[in-house]
């Protein structure tokens, strides 16, 4: 698929602009109790070598046998991206020596992966939305971690790690700038989540990519491309491809060409670093692993699976502008995330959706950020939430006291309705209250009325001085309609 | 009277059920033959204390009424079965002192059914070889011997210990495992009677792997009841090993008397071949004779692919083995040789932990498997592959029950008498057992005479796959027929 040029996304070098090309493997750890072929846990932050089982450690002997619940996570991960379920594949064994990899020999995917092509839905900043295609998902063992801090002269390995299940999910070169590449991390990572098949904590390793860069004159075939391996941050994805593109533009408007190779992204410098050129480069010797028979199910089984899918990011954005008339931005704010998604429709169930949506995103999410907690951790619950939204719907707090209620529920927690009552922040709506304290005031300010008659947007300061002699509890519209009668303004 | 080391397991069996001696006598006996046999070298340990230790809990159980199908038979175990905290060596320096943490599913069974160890069987390193001469324990000797020779002749291999020992009375059978023929020609070339059982019949787990799509494990024993009544309890499912039948384990030895009247035995002309010796002709239509005297029927089939058996061996078995023998890197266990960084290491342990002929097969697999090479060898060695197994599917699909082929194309060879300038020629003695494994199905051997030279002869039973019945039918036919081999004197003890 070759997309018509965005001149926006190109790349302005010394001569002319150019395009960045942008394909990824994103190794996305499955979300399972125990290993992709052994039984040991894949508990995160064990002491090194408490999670290995005599598989892991490739003791003499050993055979591997497939987590059932790794295969489903995959299929479901495969529903979730749209794309081709193949109800064959055969794991391979990719071999090479490294301390942290027991068997000699990390088992694989390479022929025949369990997921084919698909596709994901990509929404960017200015409303635009790419799709980005997947060319596969497979299924592979996680390597060891070496450890080479602990002893000045040797380095010690931590199996921990060592066959926990991975998904690698490769995409096709789709991608245009550093945007488009984090926006799609983020998107895929989002549809991970929902599916349960991936935590997403990067900070954990959960998900990793590897990411190919290479540049070209618009128009032109693709360049030589660099695999920027292990970049363990959407930030760093980020960071990676803007001085990966740039290194490669200084080269060749000097006259230099590239070469394929792998790099490294040291965020701390700010650059990529070779770390093996293609000569260098693993024969890695694929071959069908003879220990385990080919991965097969039938359609019946992927039916089971799909039935039991959660609603999928993109669904439930079409829904929400559907039925509660958000915004498409608004809309992909409430879904990022499942566990925000199900707040808000716990808010909005049964009263005004936008006025829901305003509340989530700018009150509570604004607060959320602010102090660093996340939905989960919301002092505030969509009940509380949902009864604030219900007093300033029937009138019996304005908009402004709703605020202040917002944050005595926040901090002080209670039945927000309660709160109202007992703390006395009912919207007065009795005319004859407001007109007293109008008429106080009118009073007190005769050269401003005088004023006002001949500049009307003076209304506003009448306004004010009203709410507060009321204690911000008159109804605004009452205030402004009284306020209008009584200086002569129309 | 004979010595009780000299029974065949059903005897044993049947003696210590009658209570006319005990386990720990057995064992004692099958002790001391196996002392005066040290100059076999077919134990690469012996282990009394645990042997004594067993036949103890044997006769307890006998006595209590309690027996189990082996109660308080000793056996000789190969050493590429890992034991639980017995030296495992696999026959190579590599692995070296190592001791398992865990048990072989097959020997568990055998312990389940109340067998007694009596040690760890010599064989070629990590099961490469067939005379048992690539072991860094030291070659085995067989105890046959030509007429009027002492020329030190080979037990065969991969399992040399194993068929040694059985031939030696060392023991009342053996475990073995077999590749390419390791049980079936060390059989042959001892006068024993070895099966390799259908592939997936016994769990692999805890076997130490050569060639994972090829190995199996199986019994040798004197008599092919004796072998039956070992796979009985050698087999079964096993879900830790998914290549592992889930199926029930039929009565074997009810088996051994079924004969074979009413059964199609094919001939396969391509087993005829060049520079056949005559003497082995003479065996292989010996051998039909016996099995149409007693019944069956013998037709000539064809095995068109079997030209092509051993080349594509030498492709697949070598590509498994680089890969499976790449977690000796002396990290974790076994021999470590310290290298001045990890490849350093990596390399000073291999080199040192891995004798000659392992290394050729790292190196030809790792060849057979480098990018450029992986199609025109891997690849086109699986597609002979399919199309050998296609060639005994068509066979049986013809009526053929079971199939009768020379076991070796000779009887022993004296100890560095072959493939110390050439490998092939070592090779080829698996010419007849190797299209077996490469499809997958059981295959018997079972001795049938002796040579001019007075050393046994084998012929070879290939059965349908997971019918090892009638492969035990029809060679006891041929055993009964042919009458049981007679070792020469014990001249070794």
């Amino acid at each position: 698929m070759t997309a018509a040029v965005n001149p926006k996304k190109l790349i302005k070098g010394g001569l002319h602009d150019w395009e960045v090309v942008i394909g990824m493997e994103i190794h996305a750890q499955v979300t399972s109790r125990s290993k992709l072929f052994s039984g040991a846990s894949t508990e995160f932050g064990a002491e090194p070598n408490d999670h290995v089982s005599l598989v892991d450690a490739a003791m003499p002997g050993m055979l591997p046998v497939i987590n059932e619940e790794c295969v489903a996570q995959a299929v479901r991960t495969g529903l979730g991206l749209k794309a081709q379920i193949n109800h064959r594949s055969v794991f391979d064994r990719k071999n090479y020596f490294y301390p942290d990899l027991p068997q000699g020999y990390q088992i694989s995917q390479f022929k025949d992966p369990i997921v084919g092509e698909g596709e994901v839905l990509v929404d960017l900043v200015d409303g635009e939305s790419i799709t980005v295609g997947i060319e596969r998902l497979h299924l592979e063992q996680d390597a060891g971690k070496s450890l080479h801090d602990q002893n000045p002269t040797q380095s010690f390995v931590d199996l921990n790690r060592s066959g926990v299940a991975l998904m690698e999910i490769v995409s096709r070169p789709d991608l245009r700038s550093s945007e488009e590449a984090r926006a799609y991390v983020t998107k895929l990572r989002t549809i991970l989540r929902y599916l349960g098949t991936c935590d997403g904590d990067m900070e954990k390793g959960s998900l990793r990519a590897d990411v190919n860069v290479s540049v070209r004159k618009p128009g032109d075939p693709l360049g030589t491309r660099c695999e920027i391996k292990n970049v363990n941050s959407i930030r760093f994805i980020g960071q990676a491809i803007e001085v990966e593109a740039r290194r490669q533009i200084a080269i060749i408007e000097d006259g230099g060409t590239i070469s394929q190779e792998t790099r490294l992204f040291d965020p701390g410098k700010g650059e990529t670093r070779s770390m093996r050129s293609k000569e260098e480069a693993h024969d890695y010797r694929y071959f069908p692993d003879p220990d385990l028979l080919p991965l097969e199910f039938d359609q019946a089984y992927v039916d089971a699976l799909a039935e039991g899918l959660p609603e999928l990011p993109d669904a439930k954005k079409a829904r929400f502008i559907a039925d509660y008339g958000l915004s498409p931005y608004d809309a992909g704010v409430l879904i990022a995330e499942r566990a925000s998604a199900d707040y808000y429709e716990a808010v909005a169930q049964g009263r005004d959706g936008k006025a829901a949506a305003n509340w989530v995103i700018n009150e509570l999410f604004g607060r959320l950020n602010k102090e660093g907690k996340t939905i989960e951790t919301s002092p505030v619950s969509a009940d509380q939430l949902g009864a604030v939204v219900d007093l300033i719907g029937e009138g019996t707090i304005s908009g402004k006291i709703a605020k202040d209620l917002f944050e005595i529920v926040w901090t002080e927690g209670g039945d927000p309705r309660a709160l109202v009552e007992s703390r006395g922040l009912k919207q007065v709506t009795d005319t004859g209250a407001i007109e007293a304290a109008i008429d106080a005031i009118i009073a007190k300010n005769p050269d401003k009325v005088t004023q006002a008659k001949e500049k009307p947007t003076l209304l506003g300061w009448f306004v004010g001085q009203t709410m507060k002699a009321t204690g911000g509890k008159a109804n605004p519209a009452a205030v402004n309609a009284l306020l209008k009668a009584k200086l002569g303004i129309e | 009277m004979t010595s009780l080391n000299e029974l065949t397991l059903a005897e044993a069996r049947d003696g210590l059920k009658a209570k006319d001696f005990s386990a720990g006598e057995l064992a004692r006996a099958h002790l001391a033959a196996m002392e005066k046999a040290r100059g076999l070298n077919a134990y690469i340990l012996e282990t009394p204390e645990r042997a004594l230790a067993m036949a103890e809990v044997a006769d307890t159980k006998i006595a209590a009424g309690e027996a189990r199908p082996l109660e308080g038979i000793p056996l000789g175990i190969k050493d590429l079965f890992c034991t639980h905290g017995v030296v495992t060596t696999a026959g190579s320096k590599i692995l070296e002192g190592f001791q398992p943490h865990y048990e072989s599913a097959v020997t568990h069974n055998l312990w389940r059914d109340g067998a007694v160890m009596l040690g760890k069987l010599n064989l070629d390193e990590f099961a490469m070889g067939s005379s048992n001469e690539t072991s860094a324990y030291g070659d085995v000797v067989s105890p046959w011997r030509r007429n009027k020779s002492d020329t030190k002749l080979v037990p065969g291999g991969s399992s040399g210990g194993s068929a040694a020992a059985v031939a030696a009375h060392l023991c009342l059978g053996a475990t073995a495992t077999d590749t390419g023929g390791s049980i079936r020609q060390p059989a042959a070339l001892t006068g024993t009677v070895g099966i390799k059982p259908t592939y997936g019949r016994c769990s692999r787990w805890g076997t130490v792997a050569y060639a994972s799509s090829l190995d199996q494990a199986g019994p040798i024993a004197r008599t092919v009841r004796d072998c039956a009544i070992l796979l009985g309890s050698m087999a079964g499912p096993d879900a830790r090993d998914t290549t592992c039948a889930d199926l029930p384990v039929p009565d074997f030895e009810a088996a051994v008397s079924r004969g074979v009247k009413g059964l199609t035995i094919g001939i396969p002309k391509e087993y005829r071949v060049d520079g056949m010796s005559a003497e082995i002709q003479a065996l292989w239509d010996r051998g039909a004779e016996m099995l149409k005297d007693a019944g069956a029927t013998v037709r000539e089939i064809s095995l068109p692919h079997t030209p092509y058996a051993l080349p594509a061996y030498y492709i697949v078995a070598p590509a498994e083995a680089s890969s499976n023998l790449a977690r000796y890197d002396g990290v974790r266990y076994g021999l470590r040789v310290p290298g001045k960084d990890i490849a350093g290491m990596y390399e000073n342990t291999r080199a040192a932990g891995f004798g000659r002929e392992v290394k050729r097969r790292i190196m030809i697999g790792t060849y057979v498997l480098s990018a450029g090479y992986y199609d025109a060898y891997y690849v086109r060695a699986q597609k002979i592959r399919t199309l050998i197994k296609r060639d005994f599917e068509e066979a049986y699909a013809s009526g053929i029950d079971a199939i009768l082929t020379p076991a070796t194309p000779s009887a022993a060879f004296g100890l560095g008498e072959k493939g110390s300038g050439d490998p092939v020629e070592m090779y080829l003695q698996d010419v007849f057992t190797i299209t077996v494994n490469m499809a997958g199905l059981p295959g018997l051997s079972v001795p049938a005479g002796l040579d001019a030279q007075g050393l046994p002869l084998g012929l070879q039973l290939i059965g349908r796959p997971f019918d090892e019945e009638t492969l035990f039918a029809a060679a006891q036919v041929i055993e009964t027929a042919a009458g049981r081999t007679k070792l020469p004197a014990a001249w070794w003890a």
